[in-house]
């Protein structure tokens, strides 16, 4: 059994912002995503940072889990802040490198720039890693419903994802028994040029594709059978509550927002 | 007499046009709360019937009537309120992303308020036995589990009839067991009618009448007492005697005839011992 995937890197906890309405932290941080932009300050700057880091402990997440997620991240973060003090030329020089002058512009820049890219990567990651792949779903269904007038698909696209995720490890199991029965026929998965490598995923991918076509039907099947008919005139189990807790948070967010407004500067 | 809730009246059935027929001329009534056992090897048309009950197909010829009503295009949604059906596959019938979300899978299609769900996803969920896995999700279940699931989901709206497609033919033994086990359970519990289709005659032991399918036709119609006793024909039509039957078979060629014909071990065993006694 593969029990080690994890999707989207849920960390199962109890905290507040593990509690909180899944709709309450996606509204809250995609508009922490926004205004992340209009920092522009030193203190406007804290302001998001504090906010960030304290709903980081609150999570209970440990550190080191977040920081070891970031790691792709890292590279980028840097990388922007070196273009940055390299091409930014605004203020003082400060010092030379090898005939490359080095302003004081371009370093608080940096700072400025990467600072933010930080905190966008890790109020989001906060998402998912509070929030089970199942609420994100609901919570995105909900959000999506008055799209429904439009006749977009929202029931739909909700079913979709929930079934792509109830059959992401089903299809990892499978994964690994076709990978395993093609090796013990001789087909090589680890070594070997790289273009013989890609070569070897034909026989891997072409019977998993096969066998999730069959499973596709199957279960379009059962789903008939179980009297499944579209969206329409369905109620359903899984319900989303705004509680005391998730009304405290939006006007705690508000007040954070305030405080940035009022320290920016303009 | 009692009340027919199934009947079949002169059904053919064939995929195509140009296909041949799966099901030629087929006649026959199921009865409330009666278990029927309807066995054939593959391509038998077994599972056609199945599907055919559900109106996941419909006849060519003939009509099909669920507790009176005559299957169509029109009825399919009231005729899946009276009858559930568990399908062979245990991954690929499992919608849910827990046990209780695919529980309330079939009752949410329904309509049926939240409140209700709770209560009948409970009572549904005990009577398979799996309440304790609740919010477990399908990867860490092992079929026979995802099965009891499967029955659950079908229990929790209440149907008429519960229709088993093969649905112990992926698992291992002991699966086999659990799910024959949690069948007999629930058909002494609920006021259902069971049809069970499966092409491994140990199966049919617990059933009170069994059809046999051969070639899309109703080959015969008895109790497994009857059935087992005709081991030589059900051989020629590609079905597995059991060892019991087999041995029991031996046993009479060499002089030792038991009472009546035994479907599983203890009944041998009683034959056996009892045999010289003439109380």
């Amino acid at each position: 059994m593969n029990n080690s995937l994890i999707i989207g890197q849920y960390v199962p906890g109890n905290s507040i912002i593990h509690r909180l309405d899944p709709r309450t932290k996606i509204t809250i941080i995609f508009s922490f995503v926004i205004f992340v932009f209009f920092a522009n300050s030193v203190p406007s700057y804290g302001i998001l940072t504090l906010f960030a880091i304290i709903t980081t402990l609150v999570t209970r997440i440990p550190l080191r889990y977040i920081l070891k997620g970031l790691t792709p991240v890292w590279f980028l973060i840097v990388f922007t802040f070196i273009l940055h003090i390299f091409v930014t030329k605004e203020g003082s020089v400060l010092f030379e490198v090898l005939t490359l002058e080095i302003y004081s512009g371009g370093v608080i820049q940096g700072l400025a720039i990467s600072l933010r890219f930080f905190l966008l990567i890790l109020i989001t990651s906060l998402l998912t890693l509070t929030t089970t792949p199942i609420e994100i779903t609901d919570a995105i269904e909900d959000m999506l419903y008055p799209l429904n007038k439009v006749k977009f698909p929202v029931h739909e696209l909700a079913l979709m994802m929930s079934i792509s995720l109830r059959f992401i490890p089903t299809l990892m199991q499978e994964t690994e028994k076709i990978s395993k029965a093609q090796a013990s026929r001789g087909v090589d998965f680890r070594t070997g040029p790289f273009k013989e490598r890609i070569k070897a995923v034909v026989p891997l991918l072409v019977p998993l594709f096969v066998s999730a076509f069959k499973r596709a039907e199957e279960l379009a099947m059962a789903m008939e059978a179980r009297g499944y008919q579209g969206g329409e005139g369905r109620s359903k189990l899984r319900q989303l509550k705004i509680e005391t807790r998730d009304v405290f948070v939006y006007i705690l967010f508000t007040c954070v927002i305030i405080g940035l407004f009022l320290t920016r500067t303009y | 007499m009692r009340e027919k809730l199934i009947e079949f009246r002169n059904v053919s059935f064939r995929y195509g046009e140009e296909e041949p027929w799966v099901l030629k001329d087929c006649s026959f009534s199921i009865y409330k709360d009666e278990w029927v056992a309807i066995i054939g090897h593959n391509g038998s048309g077994k599972s056609t019937i199945a599907k055919l009950m559900n109106g996941l197909l419909f006849p060519q010829e003939g009509e099909i009537y669920i507790s009176g009503k005559i299957v169509n295009q029109e009825t399919i949604w009231e005729v899946r309120k009276e009858v559930g059906m568990v399908f062979q596959n245990p991954d690929n019938q499992f919608v849910g992303t827990t046990v209780q979300d695919d529980v309330a899978f079939g009752m949410e299609n329904r309509g049926i308020p939240r409140e209700d769900m709770i209560k009948r996803i409970d009572t549904s969920l005990t009577a398979v036995g799996m309440n304790d896995y609740r919010l477990t999700e399908p990867h860490r279940l092992s079929g026979g589990q995802k099965q009891r699931v499967a029955i659950a989901g079908v229990l929790a709206i209440s149907p008429r009839v519960l229709i088993l497609d093969e649905a112990t033919a992926m698992l291992d033994p002991k699966g086999r067991m659990e799910i024959m086990n949690t069948v007999s359970n629930v058909q002494e519990m609920n006021q259902i009618s069971l049809i069970t289709i499966t092409h491994d005659l140990r199966e049919v032991v617990q059933a009170e009448r069994v059809i046999v399918m051969n070639e899309g036709v109703i080959w015969d119609e008895a109790n497994p007492r009857e059935i087992f006793a005709k081991k030589d024909k059900l051989r020629e039509i590609g079905l597995d005697v059991p060892f019991i039957a087999l041995l029991a078979e031996e046993l009479k060629k060499k002089g030792i005839s038991m009472k009546n014909e035994p479907l599983n071990h203890n009944e041998l065993l009683e034959d056996l011992w009892t045999l010289h006694s003439t109380m």
